[in-house]
């Protein structure tokens, strides 16, 4: 099927498509920073987390009506302020389902995945009953939209190229929180030793419940990302989860760099091979290759050498 | 009692709770409900069949697998290949323009048959390929994992991407699959117009005594000596292997025979619904048979019937009347039982049923003496 195209025809392919693929990268690396800060981290799966990316997405959508309906002059901004409450909505839900719900669950993780499962069901319908089966966009500010092209044939969106910026800006935010902070430094020592990190002093419950909210904000945030390439819809977040979960899966937990790596990975296979292979089999493809490469390779891409309980 | 009831249907409590059920599916429920009725709890039954094999996977060998509607799906496709290569004999099909292949192939302009569903047009192996399909995949995906100590969370989300795998797969390849829509439009089984109310009474009769054929297969097996093996396994898997066992094999064939036994739930699906399409493959299908089997208890067989049972009146039920609380209800339905009852309602007969059953045997032998009534067993 390559042969039918030219080679500059090719190339303008590529490009395009893997800028498609960068777009895909960056939600999906959203995603999977949040999750894999839950996942490798607290050992508790979140079933519910792409519900709380729409929920992200919802409180853009939310704040992009008030500010037409009250503030219409305000709306080239208002979008940089949505996500920041984004995140914050995105973190107190998780914050409200981690006191309420995930607490008593950590010793059990099959048990959360069922229970975030039922949680993700509840937000879904509780989406649907607030704001309709029918997807939503919101406004966007002008200078997200249109796009420029570098030749003939190549078409680069602007909103891909901010959703790209806004990735790598969280991504550096959450390494160096991670690396950087006391903050992160008590979270990775409750990820190491448990018992220990309690002995010297550190409230792991207390980290837990932040790591928690964090994690469930920066998918908020991914949800504001996402409303710039797509629309949003009760089950936009449950379409993402299992490819999230196999970035976080792929890259070997505990390794925000294999997070990054299986992301970029992932969706740049999908996102080629959905052009040259018709309608879902690109994705089922590169969902195949992943699942063949973790039964030889279950450890992930990047895996810690620490031998684990 | 003797050793072989004693295996196939542990105590006496055991057996007892066996003929409740069996009455209550071959004796209460054909006999006040309709066939329209009867025909859906048979379809719930076949669910039945998964949520059996997800007791001894998830409940007895502590390996929860996201993905069995893959195997019941499996199971179905392969029912409804043969049954649809019957329905689509040149001469019903001869408006098409290549007559003889099925309906959906036609409309993608596939005009001869694909080579992996010539064989399908014999019985005997669409049988044999029901039961072995499932298996073979089983095998495979389980050697890969557990041979690797691949467990726990790991595993049920590749499970579940496999799920995802199969229904876009299936959906993705209309003209050899039949896509989104499924295989439809089957009407008979080597000649047996299945879709008449007798028929479907006899499909009925047909899954009842393959699932407590199942049920009791479970039972003989999680009562040798593997079942105290895997129980072990799943309390403290570490010990059992520094014991000299090979864990993963144990792990294999548990996964191997629950695949199976939902594969057959699958074909009996297809038998008595006339369809199978990608939707009962896919995650959410799948997960829903993890909470059937949580319903009802993941270490009970029998509270697996039980739990399907009531799952899905409940879900016909209310998305009848209230559509939107639906998943309301089942979502809660999920926090509430991993939560507070993580034994499902077999958890509540232990806890409390038992009790009260024995305070009020107790009361009527106060009143009528009787000398030998033993105590209650421990399985259920």
């Amino acid at each position: 099927m390559l042969l039918a195209y030219t080679s500059s025809e090719l190339t303008s392919i590529f490009t395009m498509q893997g800028f498609a693929g960068l777009s895909l990268f960056s939600v999906l690396l959203l995603m999977a920073l949040g999750l894999a800060i839950i996942f490798g981290q607290m050992g508790v799966i979140n079933m519910a987390h792409g519900e709380f990316m729409a929920a992200g997405a919802y409180t853009v959508y939310l704040c992009s009506t008030l500010t037409t309906r009250f503030a219409p002059s305000f709306q080239s901004y208002y979008f940089l302020i949505a996500i920041v409450t984004a995140f914050v909505v995105a973190a107190s839900l998780g914050l409200l389902v981690e006191w309420g719900l995930i607490r008593f669950l950590y010793k059990r993780p099959l048990d959360t995945l069922l229970a975030t499962w039922g949680l993700s069901l509840i937000m879904q319908q509780a989406f649907r009953s607030t704001f309709g089966a029918r997807e939503v966009t919101p406004t966007l500010p002008d200078w997200l939209m249109g796009s420029f092209k570098p030749t003939e044939s190549i078409d680069i969106p602007i909103n891909g190229v901010f959703v790209m910026g806004l990735t790598l800006f969280i991504t550096a935010l959450v390494l160096f929180f991670t690396f950087k902070t006391r903050a992160g430094l008590r979270m990775r020592a409750t990820v190491q030793n448990r018992v220990m990190s309690s002995a010297v002093g550190i409230n792991t419950k207390l980290v837990d419940r932040l790591t928690f909210a964090i994690g469930c904000g920066i998918a908020g945030v991914a949800g504001a990302a996402f409303t710039t390439i797509g629309s949003t819809g009760p089950d936009s977040g449950s379409r993402y989860i299992v490819d999230t979960f196999l970035v976080v899966v792929f890259g070997g937990t505990a390794s925000l760099l294999g997070t990054m790596a299986s992301a970029f990975g992932i969706a740049q296979t999908q996102s080629i091979s959905e052009f040259f292979l018709q309608g879902t089999m690109g994705k089922v493809a590169t969902l195949l290759a992943i699942v063949i490469i973790l039964m030889i390779r279950p450890q992930g891409l990047f895996a810690s050498k620490v031998r684990r309980a | 009692m003797n050793t072989v009831t004693k295996r196939l249907f542990g105590s006496r409590e055991g057996l007892v709770g066996n003929l409740i059920l069996a009455f209550i599916l071959i004796v209460v429920l054909p006999g006040t409900m309709d066939i329209f009725r009867l025909n859906l709890v048979g379809k719930y039954l076949t669910y039945a069949f998964v949520a059996v094999g997800l007791v001894m996977l998830w409940g007895n060998a502590g390996v929860l697998s996201l993905g069995q509607g893959v195997f019941f799906g499996l199971g179905g496709y392969c029912m409804a290949m043969f049954l649809k290569l019957e329905a689509s004999d040149p001469i019903s099909t001869k408006i098409q323009s290549t007559p003889g292949i099925p309906d959906f192939m036609d409309w993608n302009q596939i005009t001869s048959l694909p080579a992996f569903w010539v064989p399908f047009k014999s019985f005997p192996f669409a049988t044999f390929a029901i039961l072995v399909v499932p298996a073979v995949l089983a095998y495979i995906l389980g050697t890969a994992m557990f041979k690797r100590r691949v467990g726990g969370v790991y595993f049920a989300v590749i499970t579940q991407a496999l799920a995802l795998i199969l229904s876009l797969g299936i959906d993705g390849n209309q003209g050899v699959t039949g896509g989104r829509n499924g295989i439809t439009d089957l009407r008979t089984l080597l000649g047996w117009d299945i879709r008449t109310s007798h028929a479907q009474y006899i499909l009925y009769f047909a899954s009842v005594a393959l699932l407590f054929g199942c049920i009791l297969l479970s039972r003989w097996v999680l009562s040798s000596k593997m079942g105290r093996i895997l129980n072990a396994m799943s309390e403290k898997e570490d010990r059992v292997r520094f014991s000299g066992y090979d864990v993963s094999n144990f792990k294999i064939f548990i996964f191997c025979l629950a695949a199976v036994i939902s594969g057959i739930g699958g074909a009996m699906f297809v038998l008595q619904v006339g369809f199978i399409s990608p939707s009962l493959v896919g995650i959410v299908p799948s997960i829903e048979m993890v909470i059937f089997a949580a319903v009802g208890g993941k270490k009970s067989l029998l509270g697996a019937v039980y739990g399907t049972l009531l799952v899905n009146s409940g879900k016909s039920l209310f998305s009848e009347t209230f559509p939107q609380l639906w998943l309301f209800a089942m979502g809660g339905l999920f926090i509430l039982v991993v939560v507070l009852m993580p034994n499902g309602l077999a958890g509540l007969w232990q806890n409390y049923g038992r009790g009260w059953v024995a305070a009020a045997k107790k009361r009527l032998m106060e009143r009528h003496p009787v000398s030998d009534v033993k105590p209650a067993g421990q399985i259920f």
